[in-house]
Order: C-alpha cells, then structure tokens, then sequence
C-alpha cells in the first residue's frame, strides 16, 4: 500500500464557498492508500507548503494530492514541496476543484460530490504513479536565424552580442528584408533605410554571425538544445569569393525589363542582380528563370565583362547541415493576394496599387528616386485616395486586424502631401487604430495639419473614366454616398504569413493559427515561445506588427535563445512516451502522428526459438517528444505508453471515478 | 451621391469659418460628444456632430437649411466638453449670422423673428424693452396674443415695466451695431 497525503485547499472563498471542505477531508482521509488528510485555507502559501512538508515527514508519506486549482498554475510549487519533503514531484498530482468544480457549480452538495471524486481518483492515480526523471540532454552553443528582415537581424545580433555563434539564413540575395524597401517610417519619419542599413552592416561585420543569404532552411532533425538543420544554399552562378560586387555584371545584362520583386513590380531589375544599391552582401545572383543563357544556351554576356571570373554557369544547389541549440524563427510577411477582390480592379487599372508598392515609389532609393508617379502615365497624381481594411477585418478574406496599415497609410498622405504639395489626400477607414507611443499624435497631425480627409467606410467600387479612377465608397459619418474622381488609388493589402510558412512549419515542427501565422506558446504569458522547445518566435510571422514590435520581440527571442544556451544541459520533463519493442510490429502509424518526429524507424534483434531475429520497431528519441500522446492513442497495437500517464495510472483514476457509481448501485 | 472635390476647404464661406474659429473644421475627430450632451439635439434637423461632418465634407449650404443653428441655444456644454477643443458653440453662431443675413429661416420662423425682434429692441432703446420685445414679437410671428394671460400677474409684481428704463448708452449701441455690421471678421460669413 502507498502512504498519501491529501492536503485540500480553500483557496480563500474561491473554492471554499461551494465545496464543503470538512467533508471532503472527512471523506479523503477514509479512502484506501490515504495516511493522512487535512485542509487550509491557502495551500500554496508558506504555511500551507509548510503543513505539507510536516504532514509528509510526520506521516512518512510516498505520495502526495493537492486538491487545489489547476496544475496550469501551482504544479511547480507543489512538486517542489514534494521534492523537499523526499518525495519523488512525479508522485505529487493535483486535483482541480476550483477551475473544474467550484467555479463552474453553485450547488454545495454536488460540488462537494465531485470535489471528493477528484480527490479518489488522484489518489488511485497517485498510487500507480512511477518515480521518475528528468531527462537531461547536453546544449549546442550556436543558434539559427531564418529569416533576415530586421526581427531577424535584430534578433541575431543581439545573439551574438551575448557571445554566441548565429547563423542567419535570409532566401533572398540580401538581408534587410521588407524594411529595406520602406520609405519614411511612422511616427518619427525618420529613413528606413538610414535606420536598418547600420544593423545590416554590423551583421556582415560581426566574427559571430554567418550570413547565409540565397539560402533555404530544408530539414531540421533533433530537439532543443541539439538540432540538425539542413540548409539548401540556391546557386548563385556567381563565385563569392571572387566578386567583388562591382556592378559590371548587371550593367551589361541584356534583359533589364524583368519586374523587380524587391520593388514590388514597380521598378525593373536585370537577371542577374543584387536586389537593391544597399544589399548586404552587395553580391549578385543570376536568376535561372529569366537569364537568357540559361534559356537559349547563348549570350554570357556578364562572363565576358567579368574582370574577375566570378561568374560560374556551373554551380548547383548545395546542402549544408549545422548543429544549433536553438532556432529562432522570424520569416515576415506578404500582401494578401487581393485580385479576387474584383471591387478594387486591382490588375486591371495600373493606377491602383498596394501600400508596399507606394513606399517603393516614395523611397528615395527607389525606381523613381522618390517621386510618386501614376504608373499609367507617369505623371504626378494631385488627388489619391487611400483604402484601410482591404481583406482585413473582412470575414471572406481575413478576420483579423493587420495593425500596420492605420499607421502607414497616415504616413503615405503626410509623405504625399510633403512631395506634392496641392495634393489632396482622401482615406477610406473603419476606425483608425493608432495604439503605440506618438502614434495618435502622428494621426492627427495627418489629419489636422497635413490635411489628410478621413472618410468613415469602405469602398465599394472602383472604375476609370476619363483618365481619372472613380473610387465610390461610404461615409457612414455623414450617412452619404460620397464618390472621389482620383488619380492613384493605395490599397492598404491584409498582411499574410511569408509565403511558405506553412511549409516552414511542417520542418520545424511548430503550429500555425488559422490564418498560418506561427502560434506562440502562450498569446500573453509565453509570446515569444513556441510550444516546441528550443524554437522562437520574432516579427510578423507570428502576428501583423509594427518595425519597434518586430524590433522588440527580435531582442526578446534572443534574451530566451541566449538563456537557454547559457546552460550546459537542459532539463526536459520526463513524461515522453515509450515504446515496448518486444510487441511493436512497425506499423509506423506513430511515426505518421508526430509533429515533432520523435518515434525514429530502428531495429531490434531478438531471439526466437533459438534463431535471432532482427525486427524494424519503431523507438521515441526522448529529446524530440514533447508528451502530446498522439503516438500512444493512434497504435493499434497498445505497445506505446507515455510516462505519468501510463495505462496503470489511466485506468486507475478512472476506476476512482467508478467507485461513485458503484457505490450508488449498491444504496439502491 | 456626393462627388467630393479636390480641395473642399476652397469654400470661401468655410475658409473664413475656419480662420475666424482659430483652428481647422478636421480638428474634430466625430467622436459624438458634444451632441450626446446637447440639450436641443433632439428637435435638431442634425445634431452638432453631423452639422460638422457636412462642413468637413464641404457641404456648407446644406448646412445653412437645416434648423440645428437656429435651435442652439449656445449653452456651451458643447464646447465645454469637447476633447479635441473645438469651437462647436462658435460654429453655430457663425451658422446663425450667416443665415440671419441672408435672412434664411431654414424651418425655424419663430426662432429667426425672435432673433430679430431682439436685436431691434435693443437697438432702439440701448437696452432690451421687454413689453416693447413680446408686442412686436406677436405682432411679427402672427401670434398676436401669446403669453398675454402672465401680463397682469407680472405687472403687479413689478416685473415688467411698462415704459423703456433709463440708463442706457444708446450711441454706443449704436456703435457696435455698426461695427459688428460693418468692420467685425465674424460679420462677414
């Protein structure tokens, strides 16, 4: 027999108030395997872990029932009392009778009921519960960056500045991601460019950061504290060693007229390229689907003028496999696809286009130096009309708020109306969201001193005539129709996870929300963690937000990955599963379940009947499994089990319950 | 539908609103506050809000035919309240003077020979003359024997005088008759 201890909490009138405590006492201390038995009114108190660390030396007690609120909170403090008192925490469970009882019923008698069921059916558990420990695993001191926008950047210097090796891949040519192509940014105007390009510069610098840039993150095996990333590194067709980024190549490309994705089509590029005059590292690459030679075998034209002989036709995709201890995950965002949103006619007039679109023309680095121009007729727009919301806060496209774009389209009018002094600027809004420090200020100043006109409603249509776009919309303020004739029409575009996030998700093992950005562990308490260990979160792959949000969340995501490799190993809880390799049959449906990889395809050689056999079993990698149980419920052949929640304990708790129902047969 | 112009605020009439107020009509955010605590709200064609989203969106003269301007009665809680500091008392009384110089009662009759009958009384006599104020009023409005029961119940307590006080400075009011007539900026709405 187990000697337990109940220790039932009040947890002041929160539980006390609907569940009578002497009578569960009274009703605990009668139970099978139970010692001892008593109740306070705060058990996770000082006095209250004290009553618990007397109770077990006095009573020499094996195990331990904390009938109290959810483990989601006091677990830790209660398996510390265990451990204090010698007891093994895994023999400490809790039963919950605030969250699962006394905050969801108001009568006393069968609240009073249910708590006693609770308290049997732990301590039945408790009785089965196996002594165990945790798993202890040695840390890899290096981490990994995807993704080199400036959460990303942020996050790998602030790595590498607390001493520890970052490897930062970026799939473009050049970090500096989205940021790199903004103009001024809100509230303060200062540059983007002038603001990032010193980070992108330190990261080139830096002894402590590999860039890994043309790069593709294509498998990672392992588990926090020990990954194995594969990383696809795309030919460039161009020898970096040998480059000296000299600018001959491009110059003398034939094919110029090929849209440039940095400029989101605003402006043109060559094949082969650098993305932008400040690309870090300011090498170029040859894009395979639209050079010519590759195409046609003829013209090498960049061969020819290449005083260095950098350019190599030759080179192929190559893979290269790094050890890191923890990844930090910070790939961006796109423009939601909105030409299925026919009211716009965004496609069919040029003179429509996104908010990105915008700040590559405003930019000073852009394709047109600065000036805003209507891409029909390159001439200066003097009305145009801004459109929050499109996709965003719509139930057809995306329910969610994409934060940004308030902000940026005050700023788009503030911007035009500096360059084009007799423009007038009209925005089409629901509400104006300007949350964040100066930001309502700078919303004002759009409105009251720039002279931006906020109109209260979405568009509902959008036609040419004449040479002008006719954009008809609402304004609910006035309860009007009102209809703007228009010269550019900006679409505030919903912001969307980076495309390939899901696919990224499925390497990493992580989960995405409904709209595919990455959840993080907790949404107030764990914002930068995912739920798989070793991986974080930084920038708007996990939610629209803002350069000083992406910025902080970077640093926050380092402060946790530099955490967690300041230690020599790391502790993961014991409760993975186990596979019984004598009655596994290597079905690999567990293998097929796993969204962390941990049940790994092996064999095992027994003996059968004097002859040895050697057998394919599956067999959990303790490091990867995360203790979901999915493997233990999909195998068919029940020779999974999963520490602290084996079948004994399981099937024990459930017969505590029965022992109610038994009970109640038997008064009949 | 409203077709919306480049530049709304080249309305003469609202530019000058604008400048006399100290302060851009976008100043106001339509929050709502200042018809949420208006007492005559309720018998507004528009309560102040709209009256100033129809200026912000140029439609002045539209403005000008609703009877909300007529029917304030410039408490001020308005103004008092208001948390973007516009002079939304100030902009119904440029509403009246505009509309009561071109002599537009926009539904509110009453209201309008009342503001007349006012001003010419004092005009007259350098101070307001109440008898002289109700008689010309009913004469004017068409409802000659309004209020007439409470004349000798007031006369007996002497809150009514029969013949106009004394005391006043009518040159002065004479002056600033003229004034605000002819030189004061906000005459000129």
């Amino acid at each position: 027999m187990a000697r337990v201890g109940v220790f039932i909490c009040w947890c002041g009138a929160n539980i006390a108030s609907t569940v009578d405590m002497e009578k569960v006492t009274e009703a605990a201390a009668k139970l099978p395997h139970v010692v001892y038995a008593t109740n306070y009114k705060y058990m996770c108190s000082d006095p209250g872990q004290k009553t618990i660390l007397d109770a077990a030396l006095e009573h020499k007690l094996d195990g331990i029932v904390v009938a109290a609120c959810s483990p989601r909170m006091h677990e830790p403090t209660f398996r510390a009392v265990a451990a204090e008192a010698g007891i093994n925490p895994y023999r400490m469970q809790m039963a919950n009778i605030r969250e699962q009882c006394s905050w969801v019923h108001g009568d006393v008698d069968e609240a009073t009921a249910k708590a006693v069921d609770a308290v049997r059916m732990m301590v039945a558990r408790v009785a089965q519960s196996l002594a165990l420990e945790p798993i202890k695993v040695p840390v890899t001191k290096r981490a990994l960056v995807i993704g080199g926008g400036i959460a990303g950047i942020q996050a790998a210097l602030d790595v590498a500045d607390g001493g520890v090796e970052t490897i930062l891949v970026e799939r473009t040519p050049s970090i500096g991601g989205k940021m790199a192509g903004l103009d001024e940014t809100f509230p303060t105007l200062d540059c983007s460019q002038c603001i990032l390009t010193p980070k992108m510069v330190d990261a080139s610098r830096s002894e402590l950061i590999k860039l890994y840039t043309y790069c593709e993150v294509e498998k990672v095996d392992g588990a926090v504290g020990n990954f194995k990333v594969t990383i696809r590194k795309k030919a460039k067709y161009v020898n970096t060693e040998l480059c000296n980024g000299c600018g001959d190549c491009w110059h003398k490309c034939p094919y110029k007229k090929i849209p440039s994705e940095f400029d989101f089509g605003v402006g043109n590029r060559t094949a082969i390229y650098v993305p932008f005059p400040q690309a870090v590292p300011n090498i170029p690459v040859i894009d395979r689907e639209t050079c010519v030679f590759f195409k046609t075998g003829k013209c090498r034209a960049c061969e020819k003028f290449c005083l260095r002989g950098a350019i190599d036709f030759e080179q192929e995709d190559e893979f290269e496999e790094v050890e890191v201890g923890a990844i930090i995950v910070a790939t961006g965002y796109d423009l939601l696809d909105h030409t299925q949103m026919g009211e716009f006619r965004y496609g069919a007039i040029p003179d429509v286009i996104t908010g990105l679109q915008f700040e590559r023309m405003s930019s000073a680095s852009g394709p047109t130096e600065g000036k805003i121009l209507r891409p029909s007729n390159g001439e200066e727009p003097k009305v145009v009309v801004f459109v929050h919301c499109v996709g965003s806060r719509d139930e057809n496209y995306k329910e969610y708020c994409s934060k940004i774009c308030c902000m940026y389209s005050a700023k788009h009018a503030v911007i035009l109306k500096h360059r084009i002094h007799d423009a007038q600027a009209y925005l089409f809004y629901i509400d104006v969201r300007a949350g964040g420090k100066g930001y309502e200020e700078f919303w004002k100043r759009a409105c009251v001193e720039e002279g931006a006109e906020y109109l209260r409603g979405r568009v509902s249509r959008v036609y040419d005539e004449g040479g002008k776009v006719i954009v008809e919309g609402q304004d609910t303020l006035s309860g009007e129709q009102v209809e703007v004739a228009a010269d550019l029409v900006v679409l505030a575009t919903a912001v969307v996870p980076a495309k390939g996030s899901e696919e990224l998700a499925r390497i990493l093992g992580i989960s995405t929300d409904k709209d595919g950005f990455f959840n993080e562990a907790h949404p107030k308490l764990r914002p930068v963690d995912t739920a798989t260990g070793g991986i974080f979160l930084a920038g708007c792959c996990q939610a629209p937000k803002d350069i000083p949000e992406s910025v902080a969340q970077g640093s926050a995501a380092a402060s946790k990955t530099l955490g967690l490799l300041s230690k020599e190993d790391i502790t993961r809880e014991p409760t993975v599963a186990v596979v019984d390799p004598l009655i596994c049959t290597g079905c690999w449906n567990c293998v097929n379940v796993c969204p962390f990889g941990a049940p790994e395809k092996s064999e095992i050689t027994i003996t059968v009947d004097g002859k040895k056999v050697t057998r394919a079993v599956s067999n959990i990698n303790e490091a990867k499994c995360e203790g979901c149980g999915l493997c233990v419920a999909t195998c068919p052949g029940n020779c999974i089990d999963q520490r602290g929640f084996s079948d004994d304990q399981v099937y024990a708790e459930i017969g505590g319950y029965l022992e109610r129902v038994r009970a109640a047969k038997n008064s009949d | 539908m409203i077709r919306l112009n480049r530049t709304p605020k080249s309305s003469a009439a609202i530019a000058r609103m604008e400048e006399h107020l100290g302060h851009p009509l976008s100043q106001c955010y339509q929050c709502g506050k200042c018809s949420a605590g208006c007492p005559a709200a309720y018998t507004m064609d528009e309560p102040p809000n709209r009256v100033i989203r129809f200026l912000q969106l140029g439609l002045y003269d539209r403005v000008l035919e609703q009877n909300s301007y007529w029917v304030c009665s410039s408490c001020e809680t308005c103004t008092a309240r208001c948390p973007r500091n516009v002079e939304v008392k100030e902009i119904m009384e440029l509403l009246r003077h505009d509309a009561y110089r071109r002599g537009l009662t926009s539904g509110e009759r009453a209201v309008f020979v009342f503001h007349k009958t006012f001003l010419k009384t004092v005009k007259w006599f350098g101070r307001l003359y109440e008898p002289g104020l109700i008689m010309l009023n009913n004469l004017l409005s068409g409802h000659f024997f309004k209020d007439f029961a409470a004349v000798p119940g007031m006369l007996l307590k002497g809150k009514l005088k029969l013949f106009p006080g004394r005391g006043a400075d009518n040159a002065a009011v004479r002056r600033i008759f003229k004034y605000s007539r002819e030189e004061a900026p906000r005459g000129e709405v």
